[in-house]
């Protein structure tokens, strides 16, 4: 039995620890959220937070995830929308919207380090694969959000 | 979702939507037209609740397109109800088939999802309308005339009565419909033709099970699947001994044409699936190669005697007489559609004999036959849960043998639910590719540059053939094959398009605006032909466009929107290209630069659109945006290899898409004109590949006729 923190809760799976945290979250944990691309580490629709930091969890271990704090999309706000799917909705950025979450986690990665990043900042850090072609309203939800002031409430979240 | 309908409802709805009569159906006894206890259904279309929501039900699918939130704001143009109480559904294929196909076409694909519906969607909406008024109005022993409704209030004028929608639903949908309604002016629309907010994006952000993949039932089981590399190929053998004995395998599913591995969790299925030692019969085709493909394609082009798919005026006849001839050869790779959601389809066989299926698919109708057919069992007794995209292009629409597997598999486990996916690797070597094609063009120009005669000879598979060959026409003509050519829009007064169907064993489908590899063919080579004449290629094509085509206003509108002619930044260098298809008129230009490496960079795509009708304007715009990403990666580097009769490819590092960095600038200017309906989502990848290709020869003097770019030094020579 393997112990995880996911999303504030301790959840306990009967799981190899060889096996990628990603199919832990969505078969074992009931967290679909989290989607496969290509299982391995390049197109990022499975990027969730470790300890505050994105990874891809296609192909993380979930030993390697033991102790550590794990968020997934569906715990990415304690209540309601956070203020980057807020921005997501205001600015239609999904079409299909499957590499949405992925891209999503990746935003709250990037703007926690850097709550103002440049272009190329944007360029460096958002290497998700999106094959609907959303990447201009990423880019316009992620300096919408850069200029947009945070709450102490959007902070919370 | 069983809906309950009673029989006098059923048939007056049906008949006033054009459905006909049922033969036979059956459906839970209710109360007329209602659905649960505080909602009613006024017609196939529409649900009205009690507190005055509005659920209307859409037949198409929605792979981000947005068609699902565009039917939606035309049904509640008509009913004139309040925006912010709609809410959108699938409507079910099951019922659907029950009910005499009562929504019509559940196919979505052709950029046809909004225009081949939208005018029985609005006349249902109408129709619900006056049933509401007429309702209201017999609440109040009023004549209807006097009685007028708009955001989901009716109002009796003379008497200053109001009644809302959800007060006279019930009553509304007991009365008969009118035989006749009148649809609103585009001019008038408040709720159509705005950029209102999609309906599916709030699930999405939020990570909500929306998808094929994310469908959780209890005792769900998980399938991964293996097919024979080579198209084709059959099981000869198989050892799963060791696959077996693997934690949390519960069975191997061993098919004519693939294995499957079935377990408590995807990954568990998928690891003991890479220990099964399978051994195939590939049918002949194992040492089929892009050389070989490329040499039955070019022997087509020399064939004798082909079909033409155009014959106008005297082409040999115009080409030896004319001032100066001019040949090209284009050619064009297989493309996997690689939706980033991979083939899925979770299928339970019940107890009672009922089989329920949850897919992503184009097509419910489709899925639900193909479904039906794998499990042996009659349409009725079976269900199609139409689930969100992730990702179609024409994957999930014609060809259902996802649907197919996942029936099989379930078959082999009856009553349990089995949910199968195919790995990463499984989709992107085992797609209905866009077909590779070679194209020859002739051109016959007079002594001052005009185009006098065209002979083009086509040389490309049939996808007819793989997924539909009783709609293949005597002549052989495949319609995808030739497009662009046999409706070419210039004013040539001698053409010939032949066409040599050359099949190969490499399954072909319908990727993204199909055919539009003719639109990257052609459009370079009227832009070689306007260098040949030493004209501007916006005019040059203008000289050939009669006034009032609308190819001309889309041209005149891009090309004023982009600065065509005005000053550019240093090394940057702009193309241009106009295409029809999918019921819109296109044009293009691209603004390119080639760095001293070689290095093709896209800037700024500006793209003009007359689709006649603009039914939500930000997510035709986002379809743009869409069509230029999905191109440029076609364009820049993908391309399927076919080595030993399987494709090479296997996953997204050596099938690139394109990243943030690499997104152009997109504007999108629409010029709608009104009186036609034309498609978003496939138009505006037509003009791209030629837009860029011709900007690419403005910057470095390199006629690219084949793509991807990667095959092409672009490095100042």
């Amino acid at each position: 039995m393997l112990k995880l923190t996911v999303n504030g809760r301790t959840r306990t799976v009967d799981v190899e620890p060889e096996m990628p945290l990603l199919w832990v979250l969505r078969d074992h944990l009931d967290l679909p959220g989290t989607k496969y691309g290509c299982g391995i580490s390049v197109c990022g629709a499975c990027t969730v937070h470790l300890d505050g930091e994105p990874v891809r969890s296609c192909t993380l271990p979930v030993s390697a995830a033991l102790g550590r704090k794990i968020v997934t999309i569906e715990g990415l706000s304690a209540r309601g929308l956070h203020r980057i799917q807020q921005a997501w909705i205001e600015h239609e950025v999904p079409q299909c919207g499957y590499c949405a979450t992925g891209m999503i986690m990746a935003a709250a990665g990037l703007l926690a380090k850097n709550p103002k990043p440049t272009d190329a900042d944007i360029d460096a850090t958002m290497t998700n694969l999106c094959r609907c072609g959303t990447y201009a309203r990423v880019r316009k939800a992620i300096h919408a959000l850069a200029d947009a002031p945070v709450t102490p409430a959007a902070r919370r979240s | 979702m069983t809906i309950a309908v009673s029989r006098r409802e059923f048939l007056k709805v049906s008949a006033a939507l054009g459905g006909g009569l049922a033969l036979e159906f059956s459906f839970p006894v209710a109360s007329a037209g209602a659905v649960g206890a505080s909602a009613t259904e006024v017609n196939a279309w529409i649900v009205i609740h009690r507190d005055d929501r509005v659920v209307v039900r859409i037949a198409r699918s929605e792979m981000g397109q947005g068609t699902f939130t565009a039917l939606a704001q035309l049904v509640a143009e008509e009913l004139d109800c309040d925006w912010a109480k709609v809410s959108a559904e699938f409507a079910s294929p099951n019922e659907h088939i029950r009910r005499n196909r009562i929504w019509g076409s559940m196919s979505t694909g052709g950029s046809m999802g909004v225009r081949s519906s939208q005018d029985y969607v609005r006349k249902a909406g109408a129709s619900a309308r006056a049933m509401l008024i007429m309702a209201a109005a017999a609440r109040w022993r009023v004549p209807a005339a006097e009685c007028t409704a708009e955001s989901g209030v009716i109002s009796h004028g003379p008497t200053r009565r109001r009644l809302r929608y959800g007060q006279v639903a019930a009553e509304a949908a007991k009365l008969a419909p009118p035989t006749e309604v009148q649809l609103r002016d585009p001019k008038d629309w408040k709720i159509a033709g705005k950029p209102m907010h999609r309906l599916d994006i709030p699930d999405k952000v939020l990570g909500k099970p929306v998808f094929g993949v994310d469908v959780t039932l209890p005792g769900m089981l998980h399938a991964s699947i293996a097919q024979c590399p080579v198209f084709g190929g059959k099981v000869t053998s198989l050892d799963a001994g060791e696959a077996q004995r693997m934690r949390g395998v519960r069975k191997v599913v061993r098919e004519e044409s693939f294995i499957a591995v079935v377990a408590d969790s995807w990954w568990r299925a998928n690891q003991a699936l890479k220990k099964v030692r399978i051994e195939w019969d590939t049918g002949g085709n194992g040492n089929a190669g892009n050389q070989t493909i490329a040499a039955m394609l070019r022997e087509g082009l020399v064939s004798s005697n082909l079909p033409q798919a155009r014959k106008l005026g005297d082409t040999p006849a115009a080409m030896a007489a004319a001032a100066k001839v001019i040949e090209a050869e284009y050619q064009s790779p297989y493309l996997s559609h690689a939706t980033m959601e991979p083939q899925t389809c979770t299928a339970w066989l019940k107890p009672d004999g009922f089989l329920e299926v949850w897919t992503s698919t184009q097509n419910g109708e489709a899925s639900m036959a193909a479904a039906a057919e794998a499990a042996g069992l009659p349409l009725e007794k079976v269900e199609v849960h139409k689930m969100m995209l992730g990702g179609g292009f024409g994957r999930r629409g014609a060809a259902q043998d996802f649907v197919r597997q996942g029936v099989a598999i379930a078959k082999a486990l009856p009553g349990v639910p089995v949910k199968m996916m195919w790995s990463r690797e499984e989709d992107m070597q085992h797609d209905f590719y866009r077909p590779a094609s070679i194209v020859r063009m002739k051109a016959g120009l007079d002594g001052e540059g005009k185009l006098v005669a065209m002979h083009t000879t086509i040389a490309c598979p049939s996808i007819l053939k793989v997924l539909n060959p009783a709609a293949l026409s005597k002549d052989g003509i495949e319609p995808s094959a030739v497009r662009s050519f046999s409706d070419m829009p210039y004013t040539v007064a001698n053409q010939q398009v032949d066409y040599a169907m050359r099949n190969g064993h490499v399954p072909v489908g319908n990727w993204r605006a199909p055919g539009q590899q003719n639109s990257f063919y052609r459009e370079c080579f009227i832009d070689e032909l306007a260098v040949a004449a030493g004209k501007d290629p916006v005019e040059y094509r203008l000289a050939m466009l009669k006034q009032g085509d609308k190819n001309r206003l889309v041209l005149e509108a891009v090309a004023k929107a982009a600065g065509w002619g005005t000053p550019l930044p240093p090394g940057v260098h702009r193309g241009v290209a106009v295409v029809d298809g999918f019921g819109s008129y296109t044009a293009m230009v691209a603004e390119v630069s080639v760095s001293a490496k070689g290095e093709p960079r896209v800037h700024r795509i500006v793209v003009a659109v007359d689709s006649g009708y603009v039914v939500n304007p930000d997510t035709c715009r986002a379809q743009a945006e869409s069509n230029v990403v999905f191109g440029l990666g076609a364009i820049l580097y993908q391309e399927n290899t076919v080595k030993e009769g399987r494709v090479v490819e296997s996953n997204f590092h050596d099938f690139r898409l394109p990243r943030i960095a690499e997104m152009p600038k997109v504007e999108a200017v629409f010029v709608p004109t009104g009186g036609f309906w034309g498609g978003h989502g496939e138009p505006a990848i037509l003009p791209l590949a030629p837009a860029v290709c011709n900007a690419i020869f403005a910057a470095t003097g390199k006629r690219i006729r084949s793509l991807p770019l990667t095959h092409h030094d672009l490095r100042e020579a």
